[in-house]
């Protein structure tokens, strides 16, 4: 039986040619995966390996809550001599760090925002730093100097003695380069920039004189990391947290693990979903291969082959496809694998070097997914072979597909259906999360059963398009039509295949169309103001960077928006302290009673829903307790009373109060954003007498209206274009399942083709049937999806509909018909080969009797 | 059958071949399977085209239908020389002048029997000239079944269709290539009924290849080939008289 099922793959190797494609294709998106990720999983867990090398333990500052956020406390200074000279240890360091952007000869960031760090140079009694080999000149030790990494001083052609401006949380210093340094740190091997300061400097800078937030110990000679961890943790302020470099470094990779796996996950789903399609094309063609060969199967039934035997022989044949195309798909997928990681770092993420790691389970899953899904979408052919009666061989021609069965099929299309679509309206009313698990069974079974459904819909709906198809193409576009559907079941799966993708493709574009809407509305409804300026590491600003917006040319509102913590009516609560003059020209605030501006006699205005919930009104007073620098100890009860009350504002909190107001009690305000109206709106001169006046701040972000809809809306589309990306493969893979088919019926009708050429249809009219046939399975394939994604946009946007103001279903239009367009292109691509081969049919083989 | 020539039949010919000569291959694997054939179909007759497996009957009417290409020599259909027809030309001179009729039927399953039968006019995109449409359709017989598709009709029924469609768009001429070689005797003769009906009623010009004797009775004429030449011709032939002939080149080809 195997050599059977050899010999026949064989022989049919053209015709398995798409079905080998798409299960390798699939195979290589799973085991690219799994190779990938194990690959770079392997390299960070060396590299994490690697930077607590030398270090027996870690001693972390002890944290306060002040009141919203923890912040750190900081190591003493005479902690660190403390530890120092504790028994067993060889010597103790203590890190500071915090955010440090670097500016290039242009004033521009050098590398992102989230990756660039600052940290203090601690040279030990040699005056050296451990953790830093300078390859040029020396650590920084007096007040005005840095080193930097060596990457970031290429980056920005930096050389020692060169002047470098640095942006901090405060205005942009200069410095001078005393060196360059290469380390083991693992951000800065991810492509990170990092600033070495002098220690003083950095203490000062991002945590405050003489202390640390961080001490890293070295074990003497012979000692254990345990016995110096005892020793040290005696040492101890009360809170400090101290832990062996070894357990950090295994917290770190299993940090990493987890967040790779989360990739894995994410990744493999998508390598489902394109395995998923592929079913459809691997069990047209066994269903083809089966019908091809009924004389010869039930010969071998009528020579005394049992059912059993016939079946296993097709499944066998699976088999050996299967395994073949696995192979093939795992080498695929070590390429691919390799390719991803020079992808990802030729966008800017550079991922620590290391081999590539072909984990037993990887081989054997690649494996098993191949030949299992293979064998699984042979499995309904090989039944129907195996019920071929042994009369069939005494029989002639092909076996005819049967309509008959249909009628079973679609009663049970139809309750799948009805079920799933019950599912997704049901939980679209119920909403939330609980709503979301609704929809995503019912899109599951309502996918199962419109696939069930598919070879019934397509009679109606392509005999829709036939008279204008024939109208426009004449006896071509007629044929076509009519071939689409001469094969039902095969159309339906061809056309399925397509749906899916299209289905999850129009979901996610509904609903993040939607969203960016959302969010785009939000902003122009909001926001009055024309900039906004942010620092770029996320951290807050000290009053002096407001100060300098304020004396910017052209500005004619300016006003921060400070996060202060308030105690009011007995619950604590986040108020925007901002500049009361000037708030109503920065924000669209809409009064729904009282006045804004006695916002500037101290009074304090909240969202109109909140004081509805808590019954106030202008007039009222509130007790509330200010905290002195956000400790709890120190509390100051006041009474305020309510000046006015607003429409909710997505971009302010709920309750507003004037800076001068919060002032007296934060000595350090944590500005988020500065918000700014110009003379003459957005403008380039106005851009850049803010950069001006920012001192050419690397560190500085300005972003003007579209910019700051960039923002939010920016990442939906760039999650848009990953999902569309990933989906590519499932597309892929449906693009060949047409191609299948269509050679499929190719090869199938070459006689007709043949008599039509005979009669006097011209290659370019055969050519055209084909596409014609090729684009009405396409677009009748994504019209499927695209309806059944729009329905599933539709839902989730109802479960999200409470937590979104301004929310409003929007349907992309524009992008739909872009994917009907495409969905006929690939029609027309899927079709050039079949096309050809039908043109080029020779005319009298085809017509000759069988 | 042995009847006064028609005289009122124009004697130009509707298709004419002229040391019309087809090899395959170069060399000793050379084979020549039309050796300078010159022969002429003439308007209004019914040729039959016979000959032993191999003669080379098949390759003339598919040389002479401008379904294949011939190695050297000429043939006109009408006053259209073949020999200089790019393939999109030869298309459109079977679609316009030449109707088929196949052994194996080779009717559109998707098509109803009518949509089969205007095909060629579809594929030219003309409209079917009603009145004779109607006569072709009462000829063959096939009024009730106009809307049925190829697999509800019986064998006889679908060649009467294939006939049809063949009759349908009045080409010059019609070349049926063993067009009974499918059928029962009776249906069989139903249609070359049809076909000598159209010779003689309608005045069309028909070539048809076959093997059976009986067949070729119904003909005008018969031309008999062998190894790729023409070797005799039958005006009137009786299926007696073409069976002996037959037979003769069966004996002669077994002395030989």
């Amino acid at each position: 039986m195997f050599r059977t099922a050899l010999r026949n793959v064989l022989a049919h190797k053209a015709r398995l040619l798409m079905t080998v494609l798409a299960v390798v294709l699939g195979v290589a998106f799973v085991s690219g995966t799994l190779v990938f990720t194990d690959t770079l999983g392997n390299a960070f867990r060396k590299q994490t390996a690697k930077s607590f090398d030398g270090t027996a333990v870690v001693v972390s500052s002890p944290t306060s809550d002040s009141g919203g956020g923890m912040s750190q406390d900081g190591l003493a200074d005479a902690t660190l001599k403390k530890i120092q000279g504790a028994e067993g240890v060889a010597g103790a360091v203590g890190r500071v760090s915090g955010f440090a952007g670097v500016a290039d000869q242009k004033g521009k960031l050098i590398g992102s925002s989230w990756s660039n760090t600052g940290a203090n140079f601690a040279p030990g009694k040699d005056g050296e730093d451990t953790s830093y080999d300078f390859t040029k000149g020396d650590g920084p030790v007096k007040a005005d100097q840095i080193a930097l990494d060596r990457k970031t001083a290429e980056k920005g052609e930096y050389e020692v003695g060169d002047t470098v401006r640095v942006s901090t949380s405060g205005p942009v210093r200069e410095f001078t380069l005393s060196g360059v340094f290469t380390t083991e740190d693992g951000q800065v091997n991810a492509g990170g920039s990092l600033v070495l300061f002098d220690t003083a400097v950095a203490q000062k800078l991002y945590l405050k004189p003489g202390h640390f937030s961080e001490i890293n110990v070295a074990a003497a000679q012979g000692v254990s990391d345990q016995k110096v961890l005892t020793e040290v943790k005696e040492l101890l302020p009360k809170g400090a947290k101290a832990k062996t470099g070894e357990a950090i470094a295994d917290q770190q990779a299993k940090d990493i693990e987890s967040g790779l796996k989360n990739l894995n996950t994410m990744l493999l789903v998508f390598a489902g979903i394109a395995l998923f399609v592929g079913i459809f094309l691997i069990a047209n063609t066994f269903t083809m291969l089966v019908a091809q060969r009924t004389k010869e199967l039930a010969l071998m039934r009528a020579i005394g082959a049992s059912r059993r035997q016939v079946k296993s022989s097709v499944i066998m044949e699976a088999t050996v496809v299967g395994a073949i195309a696995s192979a093939l798909g795992f080498l695929l997928g070590l390429g691919l694998a390799v390719g991803l990681r020079s992808a990802l770092s030729s966008f800017g993420a550079e991922l620590p070097a290391g081999a590539l790691v072909v984990a037993p389970t990887s081989v054997l899953a690649a494996f098993v997914v191949g030949v299992l899904i293979t064998v699984l979408a042979a499995w309904l052919p090989a039944r129907r072979a195996a019920r071929i009666a042994p009369m069939a061989a005494m029989g002639s021609a092909h076996a005819v597909a049967t309509t008959k069965s249909l009628l079973v099929r679609n009663t049970i299309g139809g309750v799948i259906t009805l079920a799933g679509a019950i599912g997704i309206v049901s939980g679209a009313a119920t909403g939330g999360g609980q709503g979301r698990m609704l929809i995503g069974g019912g899109a599951f079974l309502a996918l199962i059963g419109v696939i069930v459904l598919i070879p019934l819909l397509s009679r109606p709906v392509i005999a829709l398009v036939r008279p204008p198809l024939s109208r426009l193409f004449g006896v071509s576009g007629k044929l076509a039509a009519q071939n689409a559907v001469r094969n039902p079941r095969r159309t339906g799966a061809t056309a399925s295949a397509l749906a899916i993708g299209l289905t999850l493709v129009t979901g996610l574009t509904v609903i993040g169309v939607t969203l960016s809407h959302a969010i785009d509305k939000a902003t122009t409804d909001n926001v009055r103001a024309d900039y906004m300026v942010t620092m770029a590491s996320g951290n807050t600003m000290d009053a002096s960077v407001l100060t300098a917006l304020e004396k910017a040319e052209g500005v004619k509102a300016v006003s921060g928006q400070q996060a202060f913590f308030l105690k009011i009516d007995g619950e604590e609560r986040i108020v925007s302290a901002v500049d009361a003059a000037d708030v109503s020209e920065v924000f669209r605030l809409d009064t729904v009673s009282g006045s804004l501006a006695t916002l500037g006699e101290g009074r304090i205005a909240i969202a109109e829903k909140t004081a509805e919930e808590n019954g106030w009104k202008p007039g009222d007073t509130l007790p509330v307790a200010f905290h002195q620098d956000g400790d709890d100890r120190k509390a100051e009860k006041k009474e305020l009373t309510v000046g006015a009350v607003y429409k909710e504002n997505e971009f302010i909190s709920p309750f507003v109060l004037s800076a001068s107001v919060v002032a007296p009690y934060d000595s350090t305000p944590d500005i988020q954003e500065v918000w700014l109206t110009m003379d003459g709106g957005e403008s380039a001169a106005n851009e850049q007498a803010l950069v001006k006046a920012l001192g050419n701040d690397p560190g500085m972000n300005i972003m003007d209206k579209q910019e700051l809809r960039n923002s939010f809306g920016g990442m939906i589309n760039q999650m848009l274009n990953i999902m569309y990306g990933l989906l590519g493969m499932a597309l892929i893979i449906a693009v060949l399942g047409v191609v299948n088919t269509l050679a499929m019926s190719v090869f199938e009708r070459q006689q007709e083709i043949g008599m039509l050429r005979a009669i006097g249809l011209d290659r370019a009219r055969v050519k055209r049937m084909i596409r014609l046939e090729a684009v009405v399975i396409s677009v009748f394939g994504a019209l499927i999806g695209i309806g059944l994604g729009t329905f599933l946009g539709w839902a989730i946007g109802e479960t999200l509909k409470s937590s979104i103001p301004d929310y409003a279903l929007v349907i992309p239009w524009a992008r739909i018909g872009l994917f009907l367009l495409l969905a006929g292109a690939v029609g027309v691509l899927a079709a050039m080969w079949p096309a050809r081969s039908a043109a080029r049919l020779n005319m009298l083989t085809a017509i000759k009797t069988e | 059958m042995t009847t006064t020539p028609l005289a009122h039949r124009a004697t130009t010919a509707a298709a004419r071949a002229t040391d019309l000569s087809k090899v395959y291959g170069q060399g000793e694997t050379q084979v020549v399977a039309l050796d300078r054939v010159s022969v002429d179909f003439r308007q209004s007759e019914f040729t039959a085209i016979m000959g032993p497996s191999g003669s080379g009957k098949s390759t003339l009417m598919h040389c002479v239908a401008g379904l294949d290409t011939f190695s050297s020599g000429s043939v006109r259909i009408g006053e259209t020389e073949l020999g200089t027809l790019k393939d999109k030309q030869l298309t459109q001179l079977r679609r316009d002048k030449i109707g088929f009729i196949f052994q194996a039927f080779n009717l559109l399953p998707t098509l109803t029997a009518l949509e089969n039968i205007t095909l060629p006019m579809d594929i030219a995109g003309r409209k079917a000239d009603q009145q004779w449409l109607q006569t072709v359709i009462d000829m063959v017989g096939l009024r009730d079944r106009l809307s049925h598709r190829p697999t509800q009709l019986s064998g006889g029924q679908q060649q009467r269709v294939a006939v049809a469609r063949a009759l349908a768009s009045r080409p010059e001429i019609i070349f049926g290539d063993e067009p009974t070689g499918n059928l029962d005797s009776r249906s069989g003769a139903e249609v070359l009924g049809f076909l000598r009906n159209s010779v003689r009623e309608l005045g069309q010009t028909v070539v048809m290849v076959t093997h059976d004797p009986v067949a070729a009775s119904y003909a005008d004429r018969v031309i008999f080939l062998a190894d790729g030449r023409i070797v005799n011709e039958m005006l009137h032939p009786t299926a007696d008289g073409v069976l002996d002939q037959m037979k003769a080149f069966d004996a002669k080809g077994r002395t030989s």
